[in-house]
């Protein structure tokens, strides 16, 4: 039956047909490998890695003769490490997700720019999506977010449920400008925002967005900014000064914005728009992904990476970002837990609760738990532990009891304590003293009297 | 004040654009090179602070009227550091907040900071998120560790990460070793310390500039001793800090001398000017502010050299153009409109009577001929008038205005 699945005229359609055929757990890659002569693999691709944690492999020139398995695994070996390496963690991934415990010079330039993009592992995310018309004059814009959410932003969201929840509002505002003026460009016949100006632009708008969050969650912006038909057409432009293709950027750990440019060709004003949310969507799910912490980094030679298929996200990005976040999950919980140790040990009259006793302790079978699943593979059950484990200890950590005001140098303690007590032991000692010298006294003079 | 230092690294404006420059001409001899340079130059924007995010948390540890000087320090750091671009939501302000309505301000809703009325800090739009008697010692101490209430609002709290920069000013009175606040308690400088090494152990912030305007400030920051704290002081332990210069129409002290200063070299300061710490370091010196200003660089891993005003008091956004885009081809999915349609309701609501006047009326002529000790419903009751204010009594304003006069008199700041 494979057979037949891995002779199909694309790899796209093999990897769909193996898909039918079974099931692979989470946390498993399965590669097939196909001789060199099979033509699901297009010229030049040694490697077809699916959407499914199934990838196909083309077997090198020495496969003509048939030799036993161990010297075909044995050739195979760097070709399969090297697909490990892109559909599973890597050595640089588990560095960055322990970011905060390696020392910066350890760290890779690429892995320090990942660690600063992504968002840390958190519990829940907040998305907003909010539409900027600083011209409501001219452009009466509709944008159908509701059904666009659904049908693009849910299914990734669904799928990344254990990982965290999240939670997607979206606004409107109006009369809302950028804080920059663009620069007409005459070579483009359009305006444009230069790659420098851009650090410039969030800052005013941020002030206007508001938040409707009530928990701590990090928040995620996507504006989609339309701008006024003064300033039409608006293209950002990169350091050389070539237009971007998507006119958007992005801002670690903050959100992404995009530029819309509409043809405000009626004569009639406001001009009707219907935005066409596939475009605006296209931008803003991968600008998502990049925000949660799927790398996309570029693929090695000879390898072809299939699309990622309708919930944007495939199933190996998945298992890799459970791995990630689950490892750091256990970092986290674990430096909290040792940091309050020392906080306890540091401050000697500091009063601990019975709840925050159990959640330690809950906190630690947690981390246990969490860390024997990541030895045998379970992704799902490491992770729900893993968050369980982070949960708990940071419920401990910051409880607010644990505040410590009392602090009380020797030198203070002298100086309260000895004016208070000195004064009254004065008279105390004399009255000691007399009383000692009268008991001395009274048996010579009982012997005395006898005699 | 703010002149530019221009450092060797790739990281300054002008040698960025000159290099820009270079590469112009280079790109006759080989386009790798251009590559590899935009590449050096987009990553030196990333790696040179390391921060995404910026918090502030301004503190003005003093109440009273004759504390206005601390009030109005706070309040133009709030408003620098606005300017600046850091948003509200960013920023956790602590004041009494009992200057702007006080009944002994002339010129009631405004907070001044420069003689002759110039500027008014107080403004339209400050939100200030602890007031009154919520500035204490332990709130202040909670708000940066973190170990807040459940139900506390998200203003309320420091939701700094591993990737923040945070700006701390303090000011008010304080001595050798504490602060005062709000003249009922003390925070001293052990426990300052300690919670700076509690938000370092959880990762709270990337790194810290401590700013303490107050007499003695030098002493609060001798006992520090986690990783990436900046500290500055308006003057050293033994010394006292100096208030700037009294208004006749106010009545008192404006400003204090270092953040008076400091307020005249942040003015310099826009988005994206590229001064650094050093020239932070200058600010206010002896001919100016008559006690010593401080600073500690021990601790930071950075040299101050290359750490940009505006790493701490504004809010520089790293940006990245995003060059990946999905083809989505699933055609969309309408929502159906799935909220219930609710009938309109035909019968009109009224409003019940919130004081059945008749009934009571009608109880009142019973119970006026039966029982009088139910005064409060008679209707010979006048009810005694208790309007806000009362002029004080002449003792009293003689003495409020013997207090303005000491406030004229050239005193020490703390």
């Amino acid at each position: 039956m494979e057979e037949d699945a891995l002779n199909q005229s694309t790899a796209a359609e093999a990897d769909i047909s193996l898909h039918m055929l079974s099931e692979s757990p989470s946390g498993s890659v399965v590669i097939y490998v196909v001789p060199e002569s099979s033509t699901v693999l297009p010229e030049g691709v040694s490697v077809y890695v699916g959407q499914r944690r199934t990838a196909l492999l083309r077997a090198g020139g020495q496969m003509r003769v048939a030799v036993a398995l161990k010297e075909v695994l044995a050739s195979l070996e760097t070709w399969i490490k090297q697909v490990l390496q892109v559909m599973s963690f890597s050595h640089g991934d588990i560095t960055a997700a322990l970011s905060d415990r390696v020392r910066p010079g350890d760290r890779s330039r690429e892995g320090l720019a990942d660690s600063m993009r992504a968002f840390k592992s958190s519990p829940g995310y907040e998305i907003t999506f909010s539409l900027l018309n600083p011209d409501p004059t001219s452009h009466l814009l509709h944008w159908d977010v509701e059904a666009a959410i659904s049908s693009y932003i849910q299914p990734l969201l669904s799928k990344m449920a254990p990982v965290a929840n999240f939670s997607i509002d979206s606004q409107i505002l109006y009369y809302a400008v950028l804080g920059v003026n663009p620069r007409y460009d005459p070579t483009l016949n359009a305006y444009t925002l230069n790659a420098d100006s851009l650090s410039h632009v969030i800052n005013p708008v941020e002030a206007r967005l508001g938040s409707s969050a009530a928990s701590s969650n990090p928040v995620l912006n996507f504006l989609l900014y339309v701008p006024d038909s003064r300033h039409s057409p608006l293209h950002i432009t990169d350091h050389r000064r070539h237009t971007v293709p998507s006119n958007a950027f992005s801002s670690p750990r903050w959100g992404g914005i995009m530029v819309y440019n509409v043809n405000a060709s009626g004569t009639e004003l406001p001009v009707d728009v219907h935005i066409d949310m596939r475009r605006v969507m296209g931008v803003f799910l991968p600008q998502l992904r990049l925000m949660l912490g799927v790398q996309s980094a570029a693929p090695p030679p000879g390898f072809l990476i299939g699309p990622c298929g309708n919930a944007g996200l495939a199933d190996w990005e998945l298992d890799r970002l459970m791995w990630t976040r689950s490892v750091e999950n256990v970092a986290t919980a674990t430096t909290t837990i040792t940091s309050l140790a020392q906080l306890l040990d540091q401050i000697g009259n500091i009063v601990i609760n019975d709840n925050i006793a159990e959640q330690v302790s809950s906190a630690v079978a947690s981390l246990q738990l969490a860390v024997g699943q990541l030895e045998v593979g379970n992704l799902g059950l490491a992770m729900q532990y893993s968050k369980e484990a982070i949960l708990q200890s940071e419920r401990a950590f910051f409880d607010p009891s644990l505040l410590h005001l009392l602090y009380f140098p020797d030198d203070q303690k002298f100086a309260i304590y000895i004016p208070l007590f000195l004064p009254m032991c004065v008279p105390i000692l004399l009255s000691l003293l007399k009383m000692a010298s009268e008991v001395r006294q009274r048996p010579g003079q009982g012997q005395a009297k006898k005699d | 004040m703010g002149t530019a230092g221009v450092s060797a690294s790739c990281i300054n404006m002008a040698s960025c654009s000159s290099l820009k420059i270079l590469t112009l001409l280079s790109l006759f001899l080989s386009p790798t090179i251009v590559e590899t340079n935009n590449i050096e130059a987009k990553a030196g924007q990333f790696f040179s602070s390391g921060h995404t995010n910026n918090w502030a948390v301004l503190v003005c540890t003093s109440r009273f009227w004759f504390n206005y000087r601390h009030v109005a320090n706070t309040l133009s750091v709030y408003r620098s550091v606005k300017r600046l671009g850091i948003p509200d939501s960013h920023i956790v302000l602590m004041l009494a907040d009992d200057m702007a309505c006080n009944h002994r301000n002339p010129k009631p809703a405004t907070v001044f900071s420069h003689k002759n009325m110039e500027l008014n800090v107080y403004g339209d739009d400050v939100e200030v998120d602890y007031r009154g008697y919520e500035v204490t010692v332990e709130n202040f101490l909670r708000v940066l560790t973190g170990r807040l209430p459940p139900s506390t609002p998200r203003s309320k709290r420091l939701l700094s990460d591993d990737r923040s920069n945070i700006l701390i000013y303090l000011t008010g009175h304080g001595g050798n070793g504490f602060l005062k606040f709000q003249d009922s308690e003390e925070i001293s400088n052990v426990e300052l310390a300690d919670a700076f090494e509690q938000m370092w152990t959880k990762r709270r912030y990337n790194e810290l500039l401590f700013i303490i305007d107050t007499c003695q400030g030098a002493s609060m920051y001798e006992r520090f001793y986690s990783p990436n704290i900046m500290a500055l002081a308006s003057s050293q332990v033994g010394e006292d800090s100096l208030s700037h210069q009294p208004d006749l129409a106010i009545g008192v002290h404006l400003m204090d001398r270092y953040t008076f200063y400091l307020l005249e070299f942040l003015e310099d300061i826009h988005p994206s000017s590229t001064t650094n710490m050093k020239d932070l370091f200058k600010v206010c010196p002896k001919s100016q502010c008559v006690s010593t200003p401080g600073h500690r660089t021990d601790l930071f891993l950075r040299d101050p050299g290359s750490v940009l005003i505006t790493d701490f008091f504004g809010s520089v956004r790293k940006v990245e153009i995003t060059t990946d885009t999905i083809n989505l081809t699933a055609p969309m999915v309408h929502l159906e409109d799935t909220r219930p349609v609710r009938e309109l309701r035909t019968e009109i609501q009224t409003y019940m009577d919130q004081l059945p006047v008749a009934e009571i009326i009608h109880q009142v002529k019973h119970t006026h001929t039966t029982n009088d000790n139910n005064r409060c419903l008679s209707p010979d009751f006048n009810p005694v008038h208790t309007s806000g204010l009362t002029p004080p009594p002449k003792h009293q304003v003689v003495a409020f205005l013997v207090a303005d006069w000491c406030c004229l008199l050239p005193t020490s700041g703390c």
